[in-house]
């Protein structure tokens, strides 16, 4: 139906000797030749990362040097691949994060499962766990493979946040337990 | 007082017979019996030493120039500026298990990649590498060349053969079209040089290209018209007999694995891939000694570079030349292959026959006469390129695209 010619302007006679053409090929090249490299010498290189990239997961603390991961799981629920697997923990009373809800007792990820989609991330009610610029994951075996608590939080860091909830709670607390309310 | 005089001339210079002084002192305490023999030896073994490290540093200038072509740095890890790559990579070819398949002729196969090195090596014997550096005399050494190299095509199609594979076979076949296509330029590009030069040995040729028109010009035969569309036609062929890109349809990856190697492993395979750089050396060497005068130097000031050292720089451009094209131009297709070499090369280079024939029988012009002469000869190689380049391109032209109806 639609038939669309395409004109094609007839070649001239030094393009049909073709010499032309070989002659810029070979300028081409003998550009790039001279021209600097665009690779990273890897190892030692190592890309800029931009911002909003997604890298292995990790666990941080707040600027007190508290868990801010309280457990509650929403993360292992959402994750699709079902890489993550936390077991829930109390907090003794007389520890100094007493005043924290919960922590994690164990809080496992599987690096061989996760797909770096960071719903956990985009889920975590606490801004608890954070897909940071790590980018290379690599391991011997299939245990090594598996990030457990101490290592997210290692990874991980401490977040330096201003909005310190828990402070705010335990003055609260402290507040009520000396009788300034009725 | 005699102070010591200048060096009458060149050939007498120190630098220059420092090879042949080298042999003699080597071989003088030698009873004459033994003398040639001992010295034959030493030349093969100079051939081999020389030509086995201009491989492995060939393999290292390909991958780094391929890559800075490609705006990356190319090997750099093994040494510094990766120049130990070579070293490393022949104990990696050496150590890997050597596979021979099972259902394959196994004599054939392990003889198919000592042929081919045996026989791109000998054609190497009647390069002249310098002024008394030619390891074997010979009247007909140009013939013996081409002879040594139209047999490395028996030694691929061995490969393929003796592999039971469908795409060695393939690739083989493919290999025996195209060799067999390109010998046919190839040794008619030649034709006109042994012509003029009136000598089928290549000592000859080169001292045939000595001296320099007007003290700047070097008579070399790729400085004259036919000798320059002789050379063309000598180097692309030359490209297609040693299976070098864009002519390496042989060993086309995306169409056929790995053609005639597919089945090669560990040190054989390494072998083949010596035969090939060994391959495109002889051929560069006899195009620098057909073409480009050799070992001569190209102005008469330069001469007191040995003449050695000023056919490595010739050898050494020709083959950077070949990694450049590699780097540039895409394969042809079959088809497009046989054609450019019926249609196009072999017919060029029998004009160019005649061209080199008029050449050599109007020697004796002198003066404008030779001004006459040139353009004659200038004309003999622009008239017929322009018209087969037209007719090669004929039925090709323009056409009509049209996108499918829907």
């Amino acid at each position: 139906m639609a038939v669309i010619p395409v004109e094609r302007k007839p070649l001239t006679l030094a393009e049909r000797t073709y010499i032309p053409q070989i002659v810029h090929g070979l300028k081409t090249t003998f550009r790039h030749l001279v021209a600097p490299n665009v690779t990273l010498e890897y190892p030692e290189q190592r890309p800029e990362i931009p911002g909003g990239y997604r890298g292995v997961p990790t666990l941080v603390r707040d600027p007190n040097g508290r868990e801010k991961c309280v457990s509650c799981q929403l993360c292992e629920f959402v994750c699709p691949p079902k890489a993550i697997r936390i077991t829930p923990g109390e907090i003794a009373a007389d520890s100094a994060q007493a005043h924290v809800e919960r922590a994690p007792q164990a809080f496992d990820i599987d690096m061989l499962r996760c797909i770096y989609c960071g719903l956990c991330q985009e889920v975590c009610p606490e801004e608890a766990i954070w897909l940071q610029t790590q980018y290379s994951m690599t391991g011997y075996t299939r245990e090594e493979m598996v990030n457990h608590k101490d290592r997210l939080y290692e990874l991980g860091g401490t977040l330096p946040d201003a909005h310190l909830k828990w402070d705010k709670k335990k003055a609260a607390e402290d507040a009520a337990a000396h009788g300034g309310h009725h | 007082m005699i102070l010591a005089a200048a060096p009458a001339s060149p050939a007498d210079a120190w630098l220059e017979r420092a090879p042949v002084l080298l042999r003699d002192a080597l071989t003088g305490w030698l009873p004459d019996a033994l003398r040639p023999w001992v010295a034959a030896l030493l030349s093969i073994a100079t051939i081999l030493g020389v030509f086995g490290l201009l491989f492995a540093y060939m393999t290292l200038a390909e991958r780094k120039i391929l890559g800075r072509i490609q705006n990356r740095p190319g090997p750099n890890r093994t040494g510094p500026f990766g120049l130990l790559q070579p070293f490393a990579d022949a104990i990696k070819a050496l150590t890997k298990e050597d596979i021979v398949p099972r259902a394959a002729d196994q004599v054939l196969h392990f003889l198919a990649p000592v042929v081919l090195v045996a026989l791109s090596l000998i054609g190497l014997a009647v390069i002249p590498f310098g002024r008394n550096l030619v390891a074997v005399e010979m009247e007909a050494s140009v013939l013996y060349f081409f002879a040594a190299g139209a047999a490395t095509e028996l030694a691929i199609f061995m490969a393929g053969w003796a592999s039971r594979n469908k795409y060695s076979l393939l690739a083989a076949m493919r290999a025996l079209a195209q060799l067999i296509s390109y010998e046919v330029p190839l040794l008619l590009s030649v034709v006109p040089v042994i012509v003029v030069a009136g000598s089928l040995s290549t000592t000859d040729i080169v001292a045939a290209q000595g001296g320099w028109a007007a003290g700047l010009w070097p008579h070399w035969h790729a400085l004259t018209p036919w000798g320059f569309s002789a050379f063309a036609v000598f180097m692309v062929a030359a490209l297609a007999e040693s299976n070098r890109s864009p002519f390496d349809l042989p060993e086309a990856e995306s169409e056929l694995i790995a053609g005639h190697l597919t089945e090669y492993s560990g040190f054989k395979y390494a072998l083949f891939f010596m035969a090939e750089y060994l391959g495109m050396a002889a051929l560069s060497a006899m195009a620098v000694t057909l073409f480009l005068g050799g070992w001569q130097a190209p102005l008469a000031v330069l001469e007191f570079i040995p003449s050695y050292a000023w056919f490595g720089v010739k050898l050494l451009l020709l083959l950077l030349g070949f990694i450049w094209i590699r780097a540039t131009f895409p394969r042809l297709r079959i088809d497009q292959l046989t054609r450019l070499s019926w249609k196009f090369l072999v017919p060029l280079a029998l004009v160019n026959l005649i061209n080199g024939g008029v050449w050599a029988a109007t020697a004796d012009w002198t003066g404008a006469a030779a001004v006459v002469r040139w353009f004659i000869s200038a004309l003999g190689v622009v008239v017929p390129f322009i018209f087969l380049a037209r007719s090669l391109s004929a039925g090709y032209g323009p056409r009509t695209y049209r996108y499918a109806s829907p």
